[in-house]
């Protein structure tokens, strides 16, 4: 292969494929917590995001019909939808909510299962997540599954027929980054579907060495949302997931701890 | 007729309602939603032909920001 054809060959096939469908993008993000719906859909455009969640709610019944929406800014036929089950904290209201997602998006069936067991820390119930996984699988959902960085829960997600294992970086909203690299490390060794880091991510490094540990996506909803000026940070994901999907698959070098090796010939010396 | 919607109650003298008319009423039926009935979804096909009775409870629901 010529040099230049290296990064072209990176570019052009190294698509995401998650379940039945398939994504050149490897940045997803939430849509919540913006000022507004413009500033929503700014930065998720800078993003280049194409998988975007959303959240299920009840509506304000009595609405003006002619009031946007979030999916007026952000069209169904533009992005790819993955509704979640934020607020849930049980197996049966996790498989309801996204069943009504189902409907809403008119069969759409690719999700992302969040059961939560802690509302002070929004870490997941992985053992109710197990089941609601199974009961969604069953019922013909393509499911991504937010979880811990248990590589043994990792790993039994995978077997009852997730699509793509999305284990946290560090808690919801907070910003702290990769807690666990070595955990995600034994998860990605062991998967044979997609390991997509959710949560946690707080800056644009995060995102990188998430990328370079071999995670084939991240997906980020506060990093970019609570930046100081958002469409910007979003430009700065898309970089750095690029960034560190290229070092990943560039093949870095070894580390050598505690040993320099010069980069400057040692020889022809001036004396 | 009184029935709950998202946890609210609601008097009808009609008794010919559909859940089409509650989701015309709501004004989003030009949205996407999507309506549960007593625990179970009304998918949209059924929505015109599918009466509404005393005491039924609706869930109607649509997409937000979310993470």
């Amino acid at each position: 292969m010529k040099l230049w054809e290296q990064s072209v060959a990176v570019n052009q096939n190294d698509a995401l494929t998650i379940g039945s469908r398939s994504f050149k993008s490897r940045l997803l993000v939430g849509t919540g917590k913006y000022k507004d719906f413009n500033e929503t859909r700014q930065a998720i455009v800078e993003s280049g995001a194409e998988i975007v969640t959303v959240a299920i709610r009840r509506t304000n019944i009595g609405q003006d019909a002619n009031e946007p929406s979030l999916l007026d800014f952000l069209p169904p036929s533009e992005f790819t939808y993955l509704p979640n089950t934020a607020g849930c904290f049980n197996a049966d209201d996790s498989v309801r909510t996204l069943r009504l997602a189902r409907e809403l998006l008119d069969g759409h069936n690719l999700v992302k299962l969040e059961v939560l067991g802690d509302k002070e820390t929004l870490y997941p119930n992985v053992i109710e997540t197990v089941e609601a996984a199974k009961t969604l699988v069953k019922d013909g959902f393509e499911v991504m599954v937010y979880t811990s960085d248990d590589p043994i829960v990792a790993k039994m997600l995978e077997d009852v027929g997730c699509v793509a294992i999305m284990p946290l970086a560090s808690l919801i909203g907070s910003g702290m980054g990769i807690l666990n690299p070595w955990n995600l490390d034994i998860i990605i060794k062991n998967s044979s579907v997609p390991v997509i880091v959710d949560a946690g991510v707080g800056t644009a490094s995060d995102a990188a060495i998430a990328m370079e540990l071999g995670c084939d996506g991240v997906l980020m909803n506060t990093a970019i949302a609570e930046a100081q000026k958002p469409v910007m940070m979003a430009g700065a994901m898309k970089k750095a997931i690029e960034a560190g999907r290229e070092a990943y698959l560039s093949g870095r070098m070894n580390k050598k701890l505690y040993q320099a090796s010069p980069s400057s010939p040692t020889s022809g010396l001036i004396k | 007729m009184k029935i709950f919607i998202n946890g609210e109650m609601k008097s009808y003298d009609q008794n010919n309602l559909t859940v089409f008319d509650l989701i015309v009423e709501a004004g989003i039926e030009n949205k996407k939603y999507a309506i549960e009935c007593n625990g179970h979804i009304v998918p949209k096909s059924e929505i015109k032909e599918k009466y509404v009775k005393e005491g039924d409870k609706f869930e109607i629901v649509g997409a937000v920001g979310g993470g």
